[in-house]
């Protein structure tokens, strides 16, 4: 638990500062009294410390609260970063077997939108899809207009007190995202949505995905942008996932700022009986990142696949920490990190898979393999089994391990000079996770860009 | 394939000495192997065989402490191959086919070869550089898999990921077929492989090879110079070359064993029972 000890000198974030968003903004009043609720938590907790458990390995030194601001919305036609999926589409690449590898074009989306420094920039949903009653977009807009649909979930699926980043997110998100997708209406082209940050700004989006009954969804949300270097942002965000029962929803986020950006989130799904969930983490930016991703399973036959691909250069120091919560009987929870590390970057999983005692025939399983490609890399892999249950099968294991100078030899004996030779082992080691990622663009993005960051292995 | 510029091409080793952690293990090998010339190599457990091969495709744990590879093509130019890094050599054309193939998880056959091929065939080619057009690899690879009874399937696997003994040896000599080397060192690709796969391998080389290639074989069994008949047989003991002949003393080795070698060249078996007792035994 975070010990409250004194506030943050001078944080800019005050009870002030939010009246005035709140005022300048056209959501409800529901949802502007849980922000004024958690701006009073926000005023009683200080940055969390290394006592904590979930932030004993980050390193929060050199973060300092104040000096961030919201910046003022961006001039008409400003620059948009680009994100990683929707870059690079036109090479089309083809597998073995002649098929062509797909591609997010835009104009293929259910829907698009993009936040910029804390701004609505784009806010696009597909006019068939609102016809069948989908509801996507900037949830300033649509809290307002289907509180039906937002109300019973928004912020009351993540935790917002129980740490300072949480609370901060609770009272101060802005430029936020709602997906509400009716029972049984089945959206098969994904929505887009990018967080997107200028050198040195603030992003506090907050994404809800509510799938009714029966529903079928993907969601893929990215971030790109900020300084290289420094204090080149802060993204404090939260993401909530109701999947309702029978319902399937594939859940993207790509984090890829730029390595001066500080990445803080809190990140939780609610399945719901016989509903599936395939939620895939990539990670490449930031400069420090501190990540919850929890998974809760509440009723019979919930599926939730979790998939980590990281890739951490530089100093980059990426923490994440993982729950699988079986709540209810006969419920299945497969997790699968996987990271490669260069340079002197730092990468620490900590997963628990928690079964209640009413979770019978719980099948858990976690593991996280880390592939070091540098002598100075450092990974932890800290798994742990909290079960209260008898009758379940909950497993978990953890690699570390360097490039094979076995395999390189290997493969330049064929031709394959080192650099490339290391692209194909690295690119092989993520591949078991690529296997399960039925995204292709995703997968691809996700390869291509590592491919592009590997140097020379030592 | 034209037959123009490869008569007289040679791999030529001098007095070759290779160290592994500071233990010398060949002492002093000398072989030259022309294009379209078919040598065996054999000799005892331990003898240095695949040390060669290591050393000639340049292995980083192989330290050559003295003498010399050289590729010498028909005009007399001479290529010095101790200078090249392993892809370097597999671009101009040198193939170890391996004992004991690594395994790469999670890089299928078929996309490891289109990065060899590619690379292979165009030794100026930069990294980032398109690859083989995927249809043409694709039809070409088809094709060699079915001259060599290899099921398509097969080149979706990850590199001799989970593959039997049998199955990373044919894979090794689909590799050969891809790359057709200028020369290429077989390192017991008979090994793990039943009667049938042996006398199929062995026509195959002898298919891939033709007039164009160099092979070193090494081997301890006779099956797979039955579709490839050595020039010369070469006897390795304690690191060295002791005897070379033609194919009367591979009969005699395979029928009599390594005793009149060992009684005949005391220095060499003294050498390997030295080895022996210091050496630790590798992957076997
Ligand atoms: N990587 C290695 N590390 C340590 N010893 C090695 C290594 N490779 C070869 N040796 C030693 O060198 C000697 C020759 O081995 P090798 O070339 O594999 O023989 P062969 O192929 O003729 O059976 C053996 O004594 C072996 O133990
Ligand atoms: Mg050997």
């Amino acid at each position: 638990m975070t010990t409250a000890v004194a506030p943050p000198a001078s944080t800019p974030f005050t009870r002030d500062l939010l009246e005035l968003m709140i005022r300048g903004s056209a959501a409800p009043d529901w949802s502007s009294d849980l922000r004024r609720e958690a701006v009073a938590r926000l005023a009683a907790l200080g940055l969390p410390n290394r006592r904590d458990e979930n932030w004993m390995r980050t390193d929060l030194r050199l973060f300092k609260p104040a000096g961030w601001s919201f910046r003022p919305a961006p001039a008409a036609g400003a620059a948009l970063p680009v994100g990683l999926l929707t870059a690079g589409s036109t090479a089309l690449a083809e597998d073995f077997d002649g098929i062509p590898a797909e591609a997010v074009a835009p104009a293929a989306l259910a829907g698009r939108f993009a936040a910029l420094d804390g701004h609505v920039v784009v806010d696009e949903i597909a006019p068939e899809l609102a016809a069948q009653g989908v509801v996507f977009g900037s949830a300033d807009r649509l809290l307002a207009e289907r509180p039906d649909a937002f109300r019973p979930h928004w912020f009351s699926v993540i935790d917002s007190g129980c740490d300072w980043f949480a609370a901060l997110h609770a009272a101060f998100h802005r430029a936020s995202a709602v997906l509400y997708v009716p029972p049984r209406v089945r959206v098969t082209t994904p929505f887009h949505v990018l967080s997107a940050l200028s050198d040195g700004g603030l992003d506090t989006g907050h994404v809800l995905v509510v799938l009714g009954e029966g529903a079928e969804a993907t969601v893929l949300t990215e971030t790109a942008g900020g300084g290289a270097s420094g204090n080149g942002g802060l993204h404090c965000g939260g993401t909530e996932i109701v999947v309702g029962q029978s319902a399937f929803l594939r859940m993207v986020n790509l984090q890829n700022w730029n390595t001066g950006v500080w990445h803080f989130a809190r990140q939780k799904a609610v399945v719901h009986a016989g509903g599936r969930l395939q939620w895939t983490l990539g990670a490449l930016g930031s400069r420090l990142s501190q990540v919850a991703q929890d998974v809760a399973l509440v009723g019979r036959n919930a599926d939730a696949q979790v998939n980590g691909v990281m890739f951490t250069e530089g100093r980059q120091q990426l923490v994440y920490n993982t729950l699988q919560h079986h709540e209810a009987p006969a419920c299945k929870s497969d997790l699968l990190y996987k990271g490669a590390l260069q340079d002197r970057s730092r990468l620490v999983w900590r997963g628990m898979i928690k079964v209640d005692k009413a979770a019978q025939k719980t099948d858990g399983y976690q593991r996280n393999d880390n592939l070091m490609l540098s002598k100075e890399s450092r990974a932890d892999s800290i798994p742990g089994l909290e079960i209260e249950a008898d009758d379940v099968r909950c497993t978990h294991g953890a690699t570390s391990g360097r490039v094979d100078t076995d395999q390189i030899f290997y493969a330049q004996a064929r031709g394959l000079t080192a650099d490339e030779a290391a692209r194909l082992v690295v690119a092989g080691f993520f591949q078991q996770v690529f296997d399960r990622i039925t995204i292709a663009p995703v997968r691809e993005a996700l390869a291509r860009a590592i491919g592009q960051r590997i140097r020379r292995i030592s | 394939m034209t037959a123009t510029g490869t008569a007289g091409e040679q791999l030529v080793i001098k007095g070759l000495h290779v160290a592994v952690e500071g233990q010398e293990i060949l002492k002093g090998v000398d072989l030259t192997i022309g294009r379209g010339e078919i040598h065996a190599l054999m000799g005892p457990n331990g003898s240095g065989k695949s040390t060669l091969g290591y050393a000639i495709m340049g292995h980083p744990n192989y330290e050559v402490t003295a003498g010399s590879i050289e590729l010498v093509t028909a005009d007399g130019t001479r290529h010095d191959v101790l200078a090249m890094e392993p892809d370097e050599r597999a671009r101009v054309g040198i193939f170890l086919a391996f004992q004991r193939p690594m395994s790469i998880p999670g890089v299928r056959l078929a996309e490891f070869l289109r990065h060899s091929v590619t690379n292979v065939r165009n030794p100026d080619r930069k990294e980032g550089e398109e690859l083989m057009p995927m249809r043409e690899f694709r039809s070409e690879l088809k094709a060699k898999m079915g001259e060599l009874s290899m099921d398509s399937e097969f080149a979706k696997r990850y590199v001799n990921d989970g593959f039997s003994g049998g199955e990373m040896k044919r894979a090794e000599i689909l590799q050969l077929a891809m790359l057709r080397p200028k020369f290429a060192i077989l390192d017991e690709t008979d090994s793990g492989l039943d009667a049938d796969a042996v006398r199929l391998a062995s026509e195959s080389i002898a298919r891939i090879g033709g007039a164009e290639m160099g092979i070193l074989i090494i081997t301890h069994h006779e099956q797979l110079l039955e579709h490839n008949i050595p020039l010369r047989t070469h006897v390795m003991l304690g690191g060295r070359i002791v005897e070379s002949g033609g194919p009367e003393l591979a009969a005699e080795l395979h029928k009599k064993g390594y005793e009149r070698i060992r009684a005949t060249y005391p220095e060499a078996a003294a050498a390997e029972r030295a080895l022996e007792q210091t050496a630790v035994p590798v992957g076997a």
